[in-house]
C-alpha cells in the first residue's frame, strides 16, 4: 500500500511540475478550446461508514477514465476526474454536488451510494442541469430524465433469488430485514416473489440497525420451522445474526438467502463456517470468470494492488456507467447535456465485465445481467446467470417517453 | 417446556451481556464519578484485540480472557494519565473529552484496520433442547458475568486495595493524610474499569459483528443500566441488568425486536421517573 502511495505522490508531483513547465501551452490550448479536458465528477464516500464500498467505485471511475484517455479521449479531448469524498455524510453530499455543478461545471457526475445520498444530490443536479449517473443497486422507482440509474433493482435480482432459494429448500419463508426504507421495501418484494411462486411467508421481522442480540429471533425462527430464511439485514451489528445463528448450530439446518450479504466483503472477513451456503443475487460478482470480468479485475489489481476491497456490483456498474456515458458522448458528438441524454436514450449497449448493459429508454435504468451465487469456502460460487434482465419494477410506474418531465421516486406498489 | 427453557436461556443471555457491558462503566462512574463516553470504544478495542490475536494464531480463550483485558486496561491507564487526570471533578469536561476520545479511537481503528466487519468463530458449539438448538457460549457468558460480579465483591470488600479504593473515593484528602496516594488509586481504578470493559469486548467478539463503530450499539444500553442501577456498583449493575435484560428479551420474543427496544427504553424512563436515584437509591442502600 505504501508503495502505491509513494508512486501516486511522485506521479502527481511530476505532473504538477510538468503542469508548471507546460502551463503556457495549456493556457493557449484552453483559449482555443480544442484540448481542454472534459471534467468528470465523482462523488463517492471514501471514508466513514460507507468508505469500504466507495473506494472500489472511485478506483473504477479512474480505471475507466484512464482507458478512455489511453484510447485518445473523447471528441479529441482528454478526460479529467474531479473527485470529492462526502465522508458518509449527507450534508457534504449536497455541498459537493453544488460545487461540482456550479464551480467545477463538470460534464457528468457519477456518484451516490445510499438512496438517501442520491435523493440529496438528485435535485441539485436537476436544478443546475448537470447530467447524473447513479450506478448503485437500489430499491427501484426513480423516474428522472436527467438521471441514469444503472444498478440492479429488485425485479432483476430478488425475482431470481427467491424462487431459486425456494426451489432448493421449500415454500415456507421467514423474512428478517433492517428497519428502514431499504429493508421495508425489500421485504415487500420478497413477500411478493415468494407468493408469486406459490410460497407462504410465515413471519416478517424488522430490526433497528443497533440490534446486536438475535437470541429471541433465533428461537422464534426455530419455533416457526420455516424452510428458508430471507434476509435483508444491513450493517455491522446485524452481521451478529449470522454468527449467533452458526453458534446455535442452526447453520445448515435452514438455508439463508440474502439481498445484502456479501455486498461489501463479509464472505472474506467472516469465518468460513458462518458464511458457507448463504445465497445471494447481484448484478456482478468479483468471482465471475468471463474474460471481460477477469480482464477488469486484473486491470484493477495491476493498477492498485491486490489489497483493494472486494469489487462488487457497486464498483462494476460504476465502471460500466462511465463507459456508457462515454459512448453517449461519442454518439452525440458533443458534451451538451440534452444531446447526450438523447444519444443515451437511443439504446446504447456496452459489453462490460458483467455482460451486456443496455440503457432502457423509458425508465433510464439498465437492462443488464443478474447472477445467482452461493458462498463456498469464503468466496462466491456463481451458480446461475440471467442476461438481459429488464427493470420491470420501475417500468411499471415510470415512462419518460410519455412523460419526459416526470421527476420523482415512485414507491412501487406491491 | 423446551421452548420455555430456550426463552429462559435468551433472557439469561440478555442479562449476562448487560452485566458484562456495563460493569466496567459502573466501576469508573460509580467509584470516580467520571462519565466515560468512550466506553463503547473500549469495548470495541477489546473485541479487536481478541479478533486480531486469534487471527494471528493465539488461542481464543487466552485472547479473550487475558489479552483483551490487559490491553484495554493499559489503554485505560494511558487515557487516565494523559486525559482524565486533569479533569477530576469536572463532570461536563470529562464528558466532552471522552466524547472526543471516542471519535479519535473510532477514526484511528478505521484508518488502521479499515471499515470492515471482522469476527472470530464462536467456540464451544451448540446443544439440543427437545426440538430447539442453542449455543453453549451463552451459559458460558452468564458464568463469566457471575464470576465478575463475585470478583468485584471480593476485591472491594476483602482486599486491602478494595478498602483503600473505597476510602479514597469517599474522602480523598483524608486517605491522602493517612499515607495513600490518591493519584495512584485513581489510576488503578480507571485501569481496572477499562480492563473489565476490555474483557467484555473480548467475550462479545465471537457473537458480534466486530467493526470500528460497534461501540455505539452498546454504549447507550450500558449507560441506561448504570443510571438505572444507581449508586452502588455491584447491586446496582446486577439488579438493573436483571430488570432490563428480562424486559428487553421477553419483549423481543413476545412482540418484535423493534418493540423489545421500545419497551426497554420506556421501562428505563419510568424507572428513573419513579426512582430518580436508580434502583439502589431506594433498595439495597449502602450495599456495594
Amino acid at each position: 500500500m505504501s508503495d502505491v502511495t509513494r508512486r501516486k505522490f511522485l506521479g502527481s508531483a511530476g505532473m504538477a511540475t510538468a503542469g508548471l513547465v507546460a502551463s503556457p501551452a495549456v493556457l493557449r490550448l484552453t483559449a482555443l478550446g480544442a484540448e481542454a479536458p472534459i471534467l468528470v465528477g465523482s462523488l463517492h464516500d471514501q471514508s466513514g461508514a460507507l468508505g469500504t464500498s466507495g473506494q472500489p467505485m472511485v478506483l473504477s471511475v479512474e480505471l475507466a477514465v484512464d482507458e478512455i484517455n489511453a484510447a485518445g479521449g473523447l471528441l479529441g479531448r482528454p478526460l479529467k476526474i474531479v473527485s470529492y469524498d462526502p465522508q458518509s455524510n449527507i450534508q457534504l453530499y449536497s455541498q459537493y454536488a453544488q460545487q461540482l455543478a456550479l464551480k467545477d461545471k463538470v460534464a457528468v457526475v457519477h456518484g451516490g451510494i445510499t438512496s438517501a445520498s442520491r435523493e440529496a444530490i438528485r435535485p441539485v443536479f436537476d436544478r443546475f442541469k448537470t447530467l447524473y449517473f447513479y450506478n448503485t443497486l437500489y430499491e427501484g422507482g426513480v423516474c428522472d430524465r436527467n438521471e441514469f440509474c444503472l444498478g440492479t433493482t429488485p425485479a432483476q435480482t430478488v425475482e431470481k433469488l427467491v424462487p431459486n432459494a425456494m426451489g432448493k429448500s421449500g415454500k415456507k419463508a421467514y423474512i428478517i430485514a433492517a428497519d428502514y426504507n431499504y429493508g421495508q421495501i425489500t421485504a415487500k418484494w420478497m413477500t411478493k416473489y415468494c407468493q408469486d411462486n406459490g410460497g407462504t411467508v410465515l413471519a416478517t421481522e424488522f430490526f433497528p440497525l443497533d440490534v446486536t442480540n438475535f437470541g429471541p429471533t433465533i428461537s422464534k425462527i426455530q419455533a416457526a420451522k420455516p424452510d428458508l430464511i430471507l434476509s435483508a439485514l444491513v450493517g455491522g451489528n446485524h452481521t451478529a445474526f449470522y454468527r449467533q445463528w452458526t453458534a446455535a448450530g442452526m447453520k445448515g439446518q435452514i438455508p439463508i438467502a440474502s439481498t445484502t450479504f456479501g455486498l461489501v466483503n463479509e464472505p472474506s472477513t467472516l469465518d468460513a463456517k458462518e458464511s458457507e451456503g448463504i445465497m445471494g443475487a447481484y448484478g456482478y460478482f468479483q468471482e465471475l470468470t468471463t474474460p471481460a470480468s477477469k480482464a477488469y479485475i486484473d486491470k484493477l489489481h495491476a493498477k492498485y494492488g491486490q489489497g483493494i476491497p472486494y469489487v462488487s456490483e457497486l464498483a462494476c456498474a460504476t465502471y460500466e456507467g462511465v463507459h456508457i456515458w462515454a459512448e453517449g458522448v461519442r454518439k452525440a458528438g458533443t458534451i451538451d447535456r440534452m444531446k447526450v441524454i438523447e444519444a443515451l436514450e437511443g439504446g446504447i449497449s456496452y459489453d462490460g465485465p458483467s455482460g451486456t448493459v443496455t440503457v432502457d429508454k423509458p425508465t433510464h435504468h439498465a437492462i443488464r445481467s443478474a447472477y445467482l451465487a452461493t458462498v463456498h469456502d469464503k468466496l462466491w460460487d456463481v451458480t446461475g446467470s440471467y442476461p438481459n434482465q429488464k427493470p420491470l419494477d420501475t417500468a411499471a410506474v415510470c415512462d419518460l417517453v410519455k412523460n419526459p418531465n416526470d421527476n420523482q421516486q415512485y414507491v412501487v406498489k406491491i | 417446556m423446551d421452548l420455555a427453557a430456550i426463552v429462559g436461556l435468551n433472557v439469561l443471555s440478555g442479562i449476562a451481556s448487560l452485566v458484562l457491558i456495563s460493569l466496567g462503566l459502573a466501576i469508573i462512574f460509580g467509584m470516580m464519578k467520571i462519565i466515560n463516553l468512550a466506553h463503547g470504544e473500549f469495548l470495541m478495542l477489546g473485541a479487536y484485540a481478541t479478533v486480531l490475536s486469534t487471527n494471528h494464531g493465539v488461542n481464543i480463550w487466552f485472547a479473550m480472557l487475558v489479552i483483551s483485558p490487559v490491553f484495554v486496561g493499559l489503554v485505560g491507564i494511558l487515557v487516565e494519565r494523559t486525559l482524565i487526570r486533569v479533569l477530576y471533578g469536572r463532570l461536563v469536561d470529562t464528558m466532552l473529552a471522552t466524547w472526543g476520545l471516542s471519535l479519535f479511537i473510532v477514526g484511528l481503528v478505521t484508518m488502521i484496520f479499515g471499515n470492515t466487519i471482522n469476527g472470530v468463530p464462536t467456540p464451544l458449539g451448540g446443544f439440543q433442547v427437545g426440538a430447539y438448538r442453542s449455543d453453549l457460549y451463552t451459559p458460558f457468558l452468564a458464568l463469566v458475568a457471575l464470576l465478575l460480579l463475585c470478583g468485584v465483591v471480593v476485591v472491594l470488600r476483602f482486599t486491602r486495595f478494595g478498602l483503600i479504593a473505597r476510602a479514597t473515593m469517599q474522602k480523598p484528602d483524608m486517605a491522602s493524610a493517612l499515607g495513600v496516594d490518591p493519584d495512584r488509586v485513581y489510576m488503578a481504578t480507571f485501569g481496572i474499569g477499562a480492563a473489565v470493559t476490555g474483557l467484555a469486548g473480548g467475550l462479545l467478539a465471537p457473537v458480534s459483528g466486530v467493526a470500528p463503530t460497534m461501540g455505539s450499539a452498546f454504549v447507550a444500553k450500558a449507560f441506561i443500566t448504570v443510571v438505572g442501577g444507581g449508586a452502588s456498583i455491584l447491586a446496582g449493575t446486577a439488579s438493573a441488568s436483571l430488570l432490563f435484560g428480562s424486559i428487553n428479551q421477553m419483549g423481543s420474543y413476545l412482540t418484535t425486536p423493534v418493540f423489545g427496544e421500545v419497551i426497554l427504553l420506556v421501562a428505563a424512563t419510568l424507572l428513573i421517573r419513579v426512582l430518580p436515584e436508580g434502583i439502589t437509591g431506594r433498595f439495597f442502600r449502602g450495599s456495594l
